[in-house]
């Protein structure tokens, strides 16, 4: 818990301290309960004014068994009196509620870290269960942290003794204790999470009591017991004026093609098969049947796009999600879109793989999929957005595109940015984009495959329109005609038009920006959830005088049309992805611009220290060359 | 209203439904008569050619839409009922018809069929079975006869063949029927039905491919043949059949006998067909019946009412309308717990 610069700030009234910026880790069984802790930890601090960022890490076992290393969960928070772009490379305090919390945790804790550790559950079979052949809290493991002993399982019983409930129940309201707790260490009010179990348990008032009475024990231990010397206070950040909430990645996609609909008066047809980390948003477009958002959990990925596409045939906005496995399954339906040259959106939000891979774990290795992913040249468009807000603007821009150029469109998030939840400032309904959508309805002009000459789009011609009745297919299609034509000139012809018409799409989308200099010996070039490490690397580089600056991608195909000239106004390219090169080789393969990469594939984002630490690496080494 | 000429719509003729398409099916090929009698079938619907939308495969039946001046979609191998279902269920105003065969339905679209049927979307599958692959050249297809020599199979199939009927009534079809490419009337008929029902309609037509699988129905459908070896299937009516209407097929337990009428056996005796039965237990008895033990029933085998996918999902949306109003987007997006930054 240091300040930006380092320094520790003498304490406020002798017993607060203020920080500017605190990370905490919540850890426990997936049971337990951390995930609920850590999103009121972060909600709270949301409305008291800090900036915050989160990322919750949960297993693919629904319930693995109790006390084991594979069934452990956790959630972090990073909160700040300053804009931050990331959860944070680190955690300053670990909650840990059982020693296989702990066990999995403590590689991630920096020395001189905090750990508040549930004694409770340090008994020998959970300590067999973790892998633990002696007591860390006894053994000297933990020497180089400031370890906190709290018995938070029995002091959570013994507060809700007399609460009519049985052992089971009142166990599992122990996460409100230690939550109690650590709204006590960093001065944070009880009352939104007071009315938020209010509101939850509204069926169940025993439960709703227990939670709050054990939520307010916990409070009051950090005042009474003197296990802490001081507590700590992190000051308002300085967000821009507005109404805020905060949010997470896969909520704002959702709200983002809700809002396409809205703004093109189009109805929305969602079609998708569940897949781990796209199915949020399948369940949150559930909910907006009031909007006339039509969902159909289809039988499998091929028929979730297919439906898409049929839905995108009767005029509607056909939207279909998946990530990378089911992207794989729906390759040739979007090469079918493709052909017909119909207007729908694939939500990929990307997992690891290959295969099964590690579903609840984020990568960024389907860019090439995205791109190339498909027999025959059949280009698509790609956007990705940059964090988990901006994936509402960018869901809108994925229509956007789909519909002005009809064409597939791909929206590449991935579960990093699906999961993790940042402060929204709200976008009023009347400030967002307008999107026309003309369909052709002149039989005395119509041709199935006529384009506009701006775009090359083909019309839109949808049944029930009188006179426009006409055949699409998967077979090559005759210009302008749209017959069925295996002539060699017309399919060479068709081939280039679908290219130029995804290349088009620059003319109608914003330049790249850069943060920094507009020239110098660096740059750092990002895309989707890489944004936050790479932009902080970037300022922190900057601060101590490196010429660095930094320019992030939320267009991948095509690239915006200044990125050439943008790239070409430094000496260094360095682009850091969580795969093993894919942007990198696009980039390299287009520009002919000899960048280097800072790959990694762990199944975690970026931490800044690592991407800074890469800067400095060839800022240095550009020095020593010239 | 303002004065407006109300021009009443000119009736349609088949020839309006003939798309300036050149149709490139083999000569011969039992799939020109499926055309003929959809396209007859058209005009007598009443309903504008512009809401009308055939939506197909690959294969060769697949090609039939090109041939339709209506809405047409020659999609991927299998995936016509994924685009149909997604169509009908955003526009429950077309009339949505699939063209399939018996590679396109029941191989690689197996799966789609399953769902499509158990969902009662509301749309037409004609399913084009010559128990072959045709485009592909004469390979067997998942209902060619076990044994059967192809080119891919030079020693005999060793794949049990699957019955299309039996599969749509496993998935629960709310109709299913039977035709013949060379029964024009009896298509027509058929097709009239099934484009009647409400829900997914699944009609199988033995369709003869004349290149890579000639005469593989003859046995029974051959005009001389067909009323001692088929026998059609008519709601209310006892299951006679026969050039002399003198044979008839009654229940033994759950074994279907075909038995001599006379003798001290009437049509009294007889299975009476009951399309509109719940269960489709008999239904599927029926569906087995092949030759040359049994006559090949055709027609309508089960023909009955359960809400659509469709209709259902619509229901939903004014449900949801009618609790909680109309949309407000603004108002969901400052949903949950907001605060405001100065």
């Amino acid at each position: 818990m240091t300040t930006k610069d380092g320094r520790v700030t003498p304490p406020i009234n002798g017993d607060t301290q203020e920080l500017d910026r605190v990370t905490i880790r919540f850890a426990g069984d997936s049971g337990d309960g951390s995930q609920v802790a850590g999103l009121q930890f972060t909600n709270t601090a949301a409305l008291i004014g800090n900036d915050i960022s989160t990322v919750p890490d949960f297993p693919a076992e629904i319930r693995a068994p109790a006390g084991s290393l594979p069934g452990v969960s956790s959630f972090q928070v990073s909160f700040s009196s300053y804009d931050i772009h990331t959860p944070g490379d680190a955690p300053d305090v670990l909650v840990a509620m059982n020693p296989a919390a702990l066990k999995t945790n403590l590689p991630d804790l920096p020395k001189g870290g905090t750990i508040i550790v549930n004694t409770d559950e340090f008994t020998d079979a959970n300590l067999r269960k973790a892998g633990y052949q002696a007591n860390p809290l006894e053994d000297g493991t933990l020497s180089a942290y400031r370890v906190i002993e709290v018995p938070i399982t029995s002091m959570n019983a013994r507060a809700l003794k007399d609460s009519g409930l049985n052992t089971k129940q009142i166990d599992r309201s122990k996460n409100f204790f230690a939550l109690g707790l650590m709204f006590w260490l960093y001065e944070r009010p009880l009352d939104p999470t007071l009315r938020w179990i209010e509101q939850k348990f509204s069926k169940n008032p025993a439960v709703a009591k227990a939670n709050a009475d054990t939520l307010k024990a916990g409070y009051h231990f950090g005042e009474t017991a003197e296990l802490f010397p001081v507590h700590y206070r992190v000051p308002k950040a300085d967000l821009a004026p507005g109404r805020y909430r905060s949010i997470t990645g896969n909520e704002a996609t959702a709200l983002g093609f809700l809002a396409a609909s809205r703004l093109t008066g189009r109805p929305l047809f969602y079609g998708s098969y569940p897949i781990t980390p796209a199915s949020d948003i399948l369940q949150e477009l559930a909910r907006f049947k009031n909007f006339g958002v039509k969902t159909f959990q289809a039988e499998d990925e091929i028929s979730a796009i297919g439906s898409a596409i049929g839905a995108a045939f009767g005029g509607c906005l056909g939207l279909t999600g998946t990530s990378g496995p089911g992207l794989a399954l729906k390759s040739e339906s979007l090469g079918l879109a493709v052909m017909v040259e119909l207007p729908i959106v694939v939500a990929m939000i990307q997992r690891s793989g290959p295969s099964t891979g590690m579903p609840t774990k984020t990568e960024q290795a389907d860019l090439l999929q995205a791109m190339f992913g498909r027999n025959g040249e059949c280009p698509v468009a790609i956007v990705a957005p940059a964090t988990p807000a901006e994936c509402f603007d960018i869901a809108i821009e994925a229509f956007r595109i789909a519909l002005r150029h009809m064409v597939p469109t791909i929206f590449v998030s991935d579960g990093y940015l699906g999961t993790s939840s940042e402060p929204w400032r709200l976008p009023s309904v009347a400030d967002l984009p307008t999107i026309r959508v003309d369909f052709a309805t002149d039989p005395s002009t119509f041709h199935p495959y006529s384009r506009d000459p701006e775009t090359l789009a083909r019309p839109w011609a949808v049944p029930g329109t009188p006179g426009l009745e006409h055949r699409i297919g998967g077979l090559e299609k005759a210009d302008v005609t749209g017959n069925v034509s295996y002539d060699a000139e017309n399919h060479d012809r068709m081939v280039r038009f679908r290219a130029e018409k995804v290349a088009r799409i620059a003319n109608d989308i914003p330049d790249v920006k850069l943060i920094g200099d507009e020239e110098g010996s660096l740059l750092v070039l990002g895309w989707g959830s890489t944004y936050g490490p790479a932009l902080s690397a970037v300022q922190r580089a900057r601060a101590r005088g490196l010429s660095v600056s930094h320019a992030h991608l939320r267009y991948l195909n095509p690239f915006p049309a200044n990125l050439g000239d943008v790239l070409s106004r430094f000496d260094r390219v360095l682009i850091p992805e969580m795969n093993l090169g894919q942007l990198l080789m696009l980039i390299r393969a287009r520009y002919l611009v000899d960048a280097a990469g800072l790959n990694q594939v762990t199944g975690r984002p970026f931490k800044i220290a690592q991407i800074e630490e890469k800067i400095n690496q060839l800022v240095r080494s550009k020095v020593t060359i010239g | 209203m303002t004065a407006q000429t109300i021009t009443e719509p000119v009736p349609l003729a088949r020839k309006d439904f003939v798309s300036d398409q050149e149709v490139r099916w083999c000569p011969g090929c039992g799939d020109y008569s499926i055309l003929a009698q959809t396209q007859k079938l058209m005009p007598d619907l009443g309903i504008p050619r512009e809401k009308i939308v055939f939506i197909s495969g690959i294969g060769c039946s697949s090609r039939l839409p090109y041939y339709m001046n209506t809405y047409g979609f020659h999609s991927i191998h299998g995936r016509a009922p994924t685009i149909a279902t997604g169509l009908k269920a955003s526009r429950p105003d077309l009339q949505v018809w699939v063209i399939t065969g018996d590679g396109d339905g029941l191989s690689i679209g197996g799966n789609h069929l399953l769902h499509i049927l158990r969902r009662n979307v509301d749309v037409v599958i004609v399913l084009f079975n010559n128990r072959i692959y045709g485009l592909t050249k004469g390979q067997y297809s998942p209902t060619s006869e076990m044994g059967k020599r192809t080119k891919s199979s030079p020693m005999g199939t060793i794949d049990h063949p699957v019955n299309p009927l039996s599969v749509a009534l496993g998935a629960e079809a709310s109709f299913v029927a039977r035709s013949l490419d060379i029964d024009v009337h009896h298509l027509l008929a058929t097709l009239d039905r099934a484009a009647h029902h409400k829900g997914t309609s699944f009609v199988e037509v033995y369709q003869n491919c004349n290149v890579f699988n000639d005469g593989a129905f003859m046995e029974f459908a051959d005009k001389d043949v067909r009323p001692d070896r088929t026998i059609t299937l008519e709601h209310g009516k006892p299951l006679v059949f026969g050039k002399d209407r003198n044979k008839g097929v009654r229940l033994n337990g759950t074994t279907p006998e075909v038995v001599d009428l006379g003798n001290g056996i009437s049509e009294s005796d007889l299975l009476v067909h009951d399309e509109t039965r719940e269960d489709s237990a008999v239904a599927y008895i029926l569906s087995r019946m092949q030759y040359p033990q049994y006559p090949v029933p055709m027609g309508v085998f089960r023909a009955v009412q359960r809400p659509t996918y469709d209709d259902l999902m619509e229901q939903q949306i004014r449900d949801a309308v009618s609790r909680e109003g109309e949309g407000d987007l603004e108002a969901l997006l400052n949903e949950g717990d907001t605060w405001t930054v100065e």
